[in-house]
């Protein structure tokens, strides 16, 4: 990792309208990105533009407009393929966001792939959407699903991740970075133990497409999702990327317009992939945005990106520990920009409710990782988490809010 | 400051500290259990009523400042009373946290419970202040189910 910062964080901030302001007479500290991130203002000019010129139907229209946001939208598509390392273009399937993505696969290969007595391997690091999804599949076709514990510093144990692939492990789905508590999960060597035992693999990448260079290929998983909104896109558009053989022979998810070659009165033909799994009009506007976020990313660069926020983390780790009662979760190295903490026996909710006063905003409860809570031995936890736009003067906010807290509450 | 400080009034924070009748208790022939899924947060309420009067009440669980101190209030409110007048209060109580930030505060109706009047200013912290209530209501009624505040 580079130790220097070499991001022009004043010159990014200056990209991000919403962090002009103020919360409550002080600075907005926005420490709340692993939930949602902000929006630069060529993604805001791009959904604009989009709107104020090109916008029509796509795939149907002979018209001028109609062709202009068919090209818009397709080369959205392009751009997606490009930043994720995926060498087909069709292997790239739009839809709402990471938790789609996961009920897509669970529903349109899921459903035959999977049946009864067969295993879906988890672990205690995923979010609800990536557990929900497959206790509705495994109940369906009578499946049961194991769960990989994670060591005292919350990575996997990778010892028993081996030990539970079996050969009816049909699936391993796995998050990439966790975003309760940053562990990076080794993708690779999760593939490699799986291919042992002829798994499939999922990765879900919500909290690593913001921050970290992707490549699908070179991870070598069949399944890859995530969400625009929190890599400085819009909300509801993400990416479900799967090896063209896998989206060739799932059925589709949804039927309808769009994603038909032929329809008779009792049957259909499909459109190939991706369109196959794109019933409807898709969300264009917010495509084209995402392009534009991941133009913008693309330009500061994925490792700058990381190397940033793994150095706000270091930084925050070494102000914090002298907070009395600060106690944080998590790896205390390779992790990405995700800091949950407990502050003495403080609740989270009254933690971030002081902290808003002062104009910080920070998520606190379970982050959708019950499970993981449940492992920790806490019911919530407190959790700051970084973008490119965050400095050390966030840092210092946070820390100086942290011991306000205390202060209010003694 | 001053929003803050109306929302965590000195009685809250002391109550969070020091809950009252924090306990298991033994005897109780009604008890319910709640959830806030929002939070993780949890409490279960067991209550010993005769005759149609609650005789002992406790609470048990884990939750943020208000959700524990509202717990603890509302444990000492409520005991002596009959099944009746709790529900009342606890409507009252939920009138109040919901209210408009204009709206007159029954304080003589509310008693102690008043100190939650700075809840209705933060919106997403009524689900915390009402969750001891809704959990004693399902107990009162001995729905078996645990409730949630969603």
């Amino acid at each position: 990792m580079r130790g220097k910062v070499n991001l022009d964080v004043a010159a990014i901030r200056r990209d991000f309208p919403i962090l002009a302001q103020e919360v409550k007479g002080n600075r907005l500290v926005y420490l709340d990105n692993a939930a949602s991130a902000q929006r630069p203002r060529a993604v805001l000019e791009a959904l604009n533009r989009y709107y104020e010129r090109d916008h029509a139907n796509v795939h149907r229209g002979i018209h001028e407009l109609s062709s202009r946001a068919t090209r818009a939208y397709e080369g959205a598509r392009e751009t997606v393929a490009r930043f994720i390392g995926a060498g087909d273009v069709g292997e790239v399937v739009f839809v709402r966001g990471t938790t789609e993505a996961i009920n897509l696969v669970a529903s349109a290969w899921g459903s035959y792939a999977i049946g009864e007595g067969d295993e879906i391997l988890l672990t205690l690091l995923e979010h609800h959407s990536n557990i929900v999804p497959w206790q509705l599949l495994a109940r369906r076709v009578g499946a049961q699903l194991k769960f990989v514990d994670i060591d005292d510093e919350g990575r996997l144990r990778m010892e028993q991740l081996e030990g539970l692939l079996t050969e009816r492990t049909r699936l391993v789905a796995v998050t990439h970075v966790s975003n309760g508590l940053g562990t990076i999960n080794p993708v690779g060597e999760i593939v490699t133990a799986a291919r042992r035992v002829g798994a499939r693999v999922l990765v879900d990448g919500a909290q690593a497409a913001p921050h970290l260079p992707l490549d699908v290929k070179a991870l070598d998983c069949d399944f890859y999702a995530f969400s625009g909104h929190k890599m400085c896109g819009p909300t509801g558009i993400g990416v479900l990327w799967a090896r063209r053989e896998l989206l060739e022979e799932m059925d589709p998810y949804q039927g309808g317009g769009e994603m038909i070659e032929l329809v008779e009165l009792d049957r259909s033909t499909y459109k190939a992939p991706p369109h196959k799994y794109e019933a409807g009009t898709p969300n264009i506007a917010d495509a084209v945005g995402l392009a534009a976020a991941i133009d913008y990313l693309t330009d500061i660069g994925l490792d700058r990106i990381g190397a940033h926020e793994h150095e706000l983390v270091a930084y925050a780790l070494e102000r914090a520990a002298s907070i009395p009662g600060f106690r944080a979760f998590g790896p205390g190295r390779g992790r990405a920009g995700v800091l949950s903490f407990e502050l003495g026996d403080l609740h989270p909710h009254d933690v971030a409710q002081v902290l808003n006063d002062r104009g910080i905003a920070v998520r606190a409860g379970h982050h959708c990782n019950q499970p993981l809570m449940r492992r920790l031995g806490v019911t919530a936890t407190t959790r700051a988490s970084f973008y490119l736009y965050n400095d050390r003067d966030d840092v210092d906010a946070l820390c100086d809010g942290l011991r306000a807290v205390i202060e209010f509450f003694s | 400051m001053s929003d803050l400080r109306e929302l965590y009034q000195q009685v809250i924070i002391e109550h969070s500290r020091s809950p009252r009748n924090f306990k298991d208790l033994e005897g109780a022939n009604h008890s319910a259990e709640g959830y806030n899924p929002l939070c993780g947060d949890q409490v279960t309420v067991f209550v010993v009523v005769e005759d149609g009067t609650i005789r002992d009440i406790s609470f048990k669980g884990s939750g943020c400042a208000i959700s524990k101190a509202s717990a603890s209030l509302m444990t000492a409110a409520v005991k002596g009373m009959t099944v009746a007048e709790a529900e009342e209060l606890f409507g009252r109580f939920r009138e109040m946290v919901t209210s408009e930030h204009d709206a007159e505060i029954d304080e003589e109706g509310l008693g102690k419970l008043a100190v939650f009047s700075g809840v209705r200013e933060f919106p997403v912290r009524v689900k915390c202040a009402t969750l001891a209530w809704h959990t004693l209501h399902a107990a009162l009624e001995k729905k078996g189910e645990p409730i949630t505040t969603e």
